[in-house]
């Protein structure tokens, strides 16, 4: 409505230039986003030969699944491969569970202690030890090497903790006090009702966190130095970032070839790519969660 | 420390969250038995807590402590308690370092960087959107543009690597324009260019969102008023927009200002290497290198506590000028 009350001022010349302008240059943005990635997806199945003569283009000439056929026959990216979507899986489970346990008493209004704990929390969002403090606290834990290095030190994203409490305090009381006077418990209150209430919410957040895992490069880097329990990222990272340097400095060092690097990176990106239209649905509502509201 | 990708985005939720918080009404204190009646009324609701109070003990709270071994020479097998305390020695030895002026060179660099060109993007990217009236189009080009912010910085990375490596498209098109093969990935002149264009391009589609969130706020009745005023749609943009998303550009600014030292670890990490280390080195980096691959944990650690204080100044301080200017600020 407002839109065509205003297209009385969008007859000038002037601002049909401006359109055209605006039109071509969004165009242009939104292809330079995606326009790398079908390179490097056409790139995956292309041969060798094609990749360095051609050097670039958005489909091959000679299909091959050779780089996929390769990879997948290898050990270590099978096995990289597996590990990540375990950590992922195991990861998410436990990060969801911890915010909304956590997030649920800390919605109570009348709960004591309930501010003192809730301002602990969020001193951790604007100071914390910092990464050689922690390290040290997951060495002395017996963690390095250790999967659980991964997950645990993540546990719980206080940022997420408050929106979640916020979501949970936003639920009318008398929902709780209804079923608490027919008699049930507190972690009934919290099974039946609450977690029923906030599914959407809830795959918000475990796709804030499943993501968060999947692409965290960090906490392997830090805590994981056995390479035959590398994720996914700390593979892409040793095949494609670190062989070009190595490269200049030693001539005769023969980097992986150029199709398998296309056909990593492939892999480790399919996830989000499939998962793409959920996430933008629900990464652009959790975005928007808090600031409705505030 | 934010070994999440996605805390740039949720920074904006926090800042809303730690405003709820203040608005909330403060409760009379109870005393004496009627508060330990209420603490055992809510037993269940504490036994509920105890996993995420351990989370944030253990995880939180532990390193804060953990903070005491930048005044101490640490070493492992004397523990926190043993090590003998030498005071600010290690801060004298990072402010009179050989490393100090060039790290905070680098990092004060690659903040101004990201004050200037990769803060404003997702303003303009919004306003432009905002301005495009095919809706159809409109979709598209925005579930083109948030894609990146989903993808690690690995991925971005290696991304950079294929197409500006020795072999790569891009590299191979600028050596025709330019008549010789920039090396774009080994060189100090490229280092900085290369991160500001990796930071545009994974973060700019999504920075847009909270923006054409406050874009669609805007009363339409304001425009039809300037209109019948006489306004240009530039001066439409210009006198009503823009300044109906001024509040959230302050407190995007605020949120930004807090986090202009966390120059982002993995993002420069995985850029840096042998050739470009001397504009690359930044503090994050440098505590990485000094304490975990060199075991100088203390020195590392009085680096990340500098580094951490600068920060909490920046954020108060911005906060501080927000509110003399008349916005609202975050606290």
């Amino acid at each position: 409505m407002a839109r065509r009350r205003r297209d009385i001022n969008f007859n000038t010349p002037g601002s049909r230039v401006f359109d055209a302008v605006n039109v071509v240059f969004l165009i242009a943005l939104g292809l330079a986003t995606v326009v790398p990635f079908i390179f490097v997806i056409a790139g995956s199945f292309a041969s060798e030969a094609e990749i360095t003569a051609r050097k670039f283009f958005l489909w091959p000439h000679h299909f091959t699944l050779g780089p996929y056929q390769f990879i997948f026959s290898t050990d270590t990216f099978v096995r990289s491969l597996l590990v990540t979507v375990g950590v992922t899986a195991v990861g998410t489970a436990l990060q969801v569970f911890m915010t909304f346990l956590m997030a649920y008493p800390l919605s109570r209004r009348r709960l004591p202690g309930r501010r003192w704990l809730l301002n602990l929390v969020v001193f951790t969002m604007v100071f914390s030890g910092g990464m050689i403090p922690l390290f040290l606290v997951v060495r002395d834990l017996g963690l390095l090497n250790s999967y659980w290095a991964l997950i645990l030190p993540m546990a719980i994203n206080p940022f997420y903790l408050i929106i979640v409490k916020n979501f949970f305090q936003e639920i009318p009381e008398e929902l709780q006090e209804a079923a608490r006077i027919d008699g049930a418990s507190e972690m009934a209150v919290f099974w039946r009702i609450m977690l029923p209430l906030s599914k959407p919410i809830l795959a918000t957040f475990a796709l804030f966190y499943a993501v968060g895992i999947w692409n965290d490069y960090m906490s392997p880097l830090l805590y994981i130095s056995d390479s035959s329990k590398w994720t996914l990222q700390m593979f892409v990272r040793q095949v494609t970032v670190s062989t070009d340097v190595i490269q200049n400095l030693d001539p005769n060092y023969v980097p992986p070839e150029q199709g398998l690097k296309f056909a990593i990176i492939v892999v480790a990106t399919l996830p989000i790519l499939v998962f793409y239209p959920f996430l933008q649905k629900h990464f652009t509502k959790g975005m928007l969660i808090g600031s409705v509201k505030g | 420390m934010s070994t999440d990708t996605i805390s740039e985005g949720a920074h904006a939720n926090a800042g809303i969250a730690l405003e709820l918080e203040r608005t909330e009404e403060r409760k009379p204190t109870r005393t004496g038995p009627r508060r330990w009646a209420g603490v055992r009324r809510h037993f269940w609701l504490y036994v509920m807590l105890v996993p995420g109070i351990a989370y944030f003990a253990i995880f939180k709270y532990a390193p804060m402590y953990g903070i005491t071994i930048a005044f101490q020479d640490y070493l492992p097998f004397l523990g926190y308690s043993g090590s003998p305390w030498v005071g600010l020695k290690h801060f004298h030895e990072l402010f009179g370092g050989p490393d100090f002026f060039r790290i905070l060179g680098n990092t004060l660099m690659l903040a101004l960087l990201h004050a200037v060109f990769v803060f404003p993007a997702p303003i303009i990217v919004a306003l432009l959107l905002n301005e495009l009236r095919i809706s159809w189009l409109k979709r598209a080009v925005q579930s083109s543009i948030y894609v990146p912010h989903f993808l690690s910085w690995t991925i971005v990375a290696s991304l950079t690597y294929l197409l500006f490596g020795l072999t790569g498209p891009i590299t191979a098109a600028a050596s025709h324009v330019l008549g010789y093969t920039p090396d774009f990935l080994a060189s100090q002149g490229w280092f900085r260019p290369l991160i500001v264009l990796q930071s545009i391009w994974k973060g700019t589609g999504w920075g847009t969102i909270i923006y054409l969130a406050a874009l669609t706020g805007v009363d339409p009745n304001l425009y039809e008023a300037a209109r019948i005023d006489g306004a240009n749609r530039w001066q439409q943009m210009w006198n009503v927009t823009l300044p109906s998303i001024k509040s959230t550009v302050v407190v995007m600014a605020i949120l930004m200002s807090g986090t202009l030292l966390d120059t982002g670890f993995e993002q420069i990490y995985l850029m840096t290497n042998s050739l470009n280390r001397n504009v690359a080195d930044v503090f994050d980096t440098y505590v990485y290198f000094m304490g975990i691959t060199q075991g100088a944990y203390s020195y590392s650690t009085a680096v990340g506590l500098f580094k951490s204080l600068v920060g909490i100044i920046l954020i108060f301080g911005s906060n501080f000028l927000a509110r003399r200017f008349g916005e609202a600020g975050l606290f």
